[in-house]
């Protein structure tokens, strides 16, 4: 994965597919869940958290470098196979992290174990249906108009994607039609999820760029209320990818809530 | 030869100038830019000009849908179809075609088909399409099952048609506790079904399999006889020889009394800027998962403005030369039809005679120049080519009626 930190790539069988993961550092376990568009290999976020967590990053089912499970069909599905895999692997209360799409996964999975996880972080999540404002529709855009969305500064954007190849574009698509298939109507959100939140037991951390423009602030709020335990925290300079435009000021916020009593 | 005529019932009243800002008249552009007092004037001169079409010696009527766009204002194929039914006589009413997938209760598509085909006295060909990319947005239906749900909804419809009811349909794409309409086709074992399409391999491959007639969209002559290579080799490992009565066409073929009015018309072929589904958003009109996966790089570069769109966009005077556009007396179109019929040999021909603004009068002149003088030669050029339709040669609905298979298919449904 990233240049100076070993990183442990594996190919897992779960559900009759092959999930990617790449695991590196030691400590507490933290399972990062990506966003909607995929995950570049390299951060500066994930390579930060290992030095004092047991990072454990899985591609999705169908999004990058895993396998197409053609029977999924819904994100609920996805916390599942999440669920299986840290049965699998062994992994005893990890703390989640969930970035954008990847904080509706975490959100599931926390009210299907309400008290199998340390902390909950998410992160601009999709999830719930925002009481102001919609979710930005990818459908209706392109990939890159999509990808910079997230980004509240261009350059940020530009350090971490660079000349957007076009093998970048064909991954991104791939990712849009997993997205179409299993979160296409209602867009990006669960209409029962709220109803289950109020029974998860562990403490959450809401996290929101001041300037996303992927999801609305008002869903992080949503969050923030429907969860029992939840603190909101707005970073400043941030769009939607908080992680790769803030990483110093996510782990920051993460480092304090995760090892916080 | 089975020839039909075609207009794409364009919503032509409309600020053009705006759409033309706007950047992309397919999906998005402000239905506040519809006039409904132009568009019942322009539904009815539609109707007028089909029924005209018949009394000029027109013996089939080719229809569409769209939605969301100026280019096409018939926003649901069945609707016309219906009314034909009833105020024509004789003339196939061919549907090129329903929108499978965009359907959330295929029985009742077989319904309203079922009960076209009793009322038009057993006149329906029924096409059916997977919806351009645009309308999969437009109907909230998800593109990354299009082909699924086309392929399962054609198998439900069929069902319908033919088993005896009541039975249930449990499928992946549409569950039902109940199918027993009370409405079946009048034709048996079913209505002939016509499959139309432009690029996609995989539809190509998906008609030859069943044995169903291909009819090539508008696409030019060395593109065509590519799809008859496909369509043909597939038909052999499937067991049987694919002829004419497999082949259909659709071609722009504007006819007037003179040259000049006929290239002044024929030039509103390319109202929209010469895309074939109107001015269409390279985002819009290729949702991800509705291409084929082989086009995935081009698409997407195509998506964010860096290569050339797939299905191309070429200039009129390009259309004109590799045939796609003809336009002409009758004398002077008739020979670059015959053309066309001894290159590509279909039996099936649909002339798209009217789009953009042409007048009216215009348009009944092109009408009664094809019923009168171009179908009838095209026919007499048929008979001379040995250019026979699924009608004249009672070719099989489906691969399962055939009773000429050489080896039985292993998948063919």
């Amino acid at each position: 994965m990233a240049t100076g930190t070993r990183w442990t790539e594996t190919a897992v069988e779960l559900a009759g597919t092959k999930l990617h993961l790449a695991r590196a550092g030691s400590g507490r376990p933290l399972l990062v869940l990506h966003h909607d568009i995929g995950s570049p290999d390299q951060l500066d976020f994930y390579n930060t958290l290992v030095d004092r967590f047991d990072v454990l990053v899985p591609h999705h089912p169908g999004y990058g470098k895993s396998e197409r499970p053609q029977w999924l069909r819904s994100v609920r599905d996805v916390a599942i196979m999440y669920q299986s895999l840290l049965a699998g692997l062994g992994v005893d209360r990890p703390s989640l992290i969930g970035l954008g799409f990847g904080g509706w996964i975490a959100a599931e999975m926390a009210t299907m174990a309400p008290r199998g996880f340390h902390r909950l972080v998410l992160v601009g999540a999709m999830g719930l249906k925002p009481p102001d404002g919609d979710i930005l529709d990818q459908a209706i855009v392109s990939y890159l108009d999509y990808a910079r969305a997230g980004f509240h500064d261009q350059a940020a954007f530009a350090k971490v994607y660079g000349d957007v190849s076009t093998d970048q574009l064909v991954n991104w698509d791939l990712c849009r039609e997993m997205c179409f298939r299993i979160a296409w109507k209602p867009y990006m959100y669960s209409q029962t999820l709220p109803h289950l939140l109020g029974g998860v037991r562990v403490p959450a951390l809401v996290v929101w760029g001041d300037d996303d423009r992927v999801v609305p602030k008002s869903a992080g709020e949503r969050y923030t209320a429907l969860l029992p335990e939840a603190r909101f925290e707005i970073v400043r300079d941030a769009g939607h990818c908080v992680e790769m435009e803030q990483p110093a000021e996510l782990v920051r916020l993460v480092n304090g809530f995760i090892e916080g009593n | 030869m089975h020839v039909m005529y075609f207009t794409e019932q364009p919503m032509s009243e409309y600020p053009a100038k705006i759409g033309l800002e706007f950047g992309a008249t397919a999906l998005m552009f402000s239905n506040k830019y519809f006039d409904p007092v132009a568009g019942s004037r322009l539904y009815n001169e539609y109707l007028e000009q089909y029924i005209y079409a018949e009394e000029m010696g027109v013996e089939g009527f080719m229809l569409n849908e769209h939605h969301n766009a100026p280019f096409c204002m018939q926003a649901k194929c069945n609707i016309f179809a219906s009314i034909l039914a009833a105020v024509t006589k004789k003339a196939k009413i061919v549907l090129l075609g329903n929108p499978l997938p965009l359907a959330e209760n295929p029985v009742r598509l077989a319904e309203e088909l079922a009960m076209i085909d009793m009322i038009s006295k057993g006149r329906l060909v029924s096409g059916f399409v997977r919806g351009g990319g645009q309308e999969q947005l437009a109907a909230g239906v998800s593109p990354a099952y299009n082909r699924e749900r086309f392929e399962e909804a054609h198998d439900l419809v069929v069902a319908a048609w033919t088993r005896e009811g009541p039975f249930r349909w449990e499928g992946t794409h549409y569950q039902h506790r109940v199918v027993n309409p009370w409405a079946v086709p009048l034709q048996k074992p079913y209505p002939r079904v016509w499959i139309p399409g432009v690029l996609s391999k995989e539809t190509i491959v998906w008609a030859a399999k069943q044995r169903y007639p291909y009819i090539a969209l508008n696409t030019s002559i060395e593109a065509t006889k590519q799809i008859w290579k496909l369509y043909d080799q597939v038909a052999l490992e499937t067991g049987y020889t694919a002829g004419p009565e497999n082949r259909g066409y659709l071609q722009q073929v504007h006819v007037s009394d003179s040259e000049e009015k006929a290239e002044k018309n024929a030039r509103q072929f390319l109202w929209m800027q010469g895309e074939f589904t109107g001015l269409a958003h390279p985002v819009w009109s290729n949702p991800a998962g509705y291409f084929s996966p082989e086009f995935r790089r081009q698409f997407v570069e195509f998506a964010v403005g860096r290569a050339e769109s797939p299905r191309g966009r070429p200039t009129f005077e390009k259309q004109v030369a590799d045939g796609r556009v003809i336009y002409g007396t009758p004398d002077t179109v008739i020979p670059k039809l015959r053309r066309v019929l001894e290159e590509t040999r279909p039996s099936i021909y649909g002339l798209w005679g009217n789009d953009g603004s042409v007048s009216p009068e215009d348009a009944k002149t092109c009408i009664r120049l094809l019923g009168q003088e171009v179908m009838p030669a095209m026919r007499e050029i048929g008979k001379e080519l040995g250019l026979k339709d699924p009608f004249e040669l009672d070719a099989p609905v489906h691969l399962r009626y055939s009773t000429d298979l050489k080896q039985m298919p292993q998948a063919a449904e």
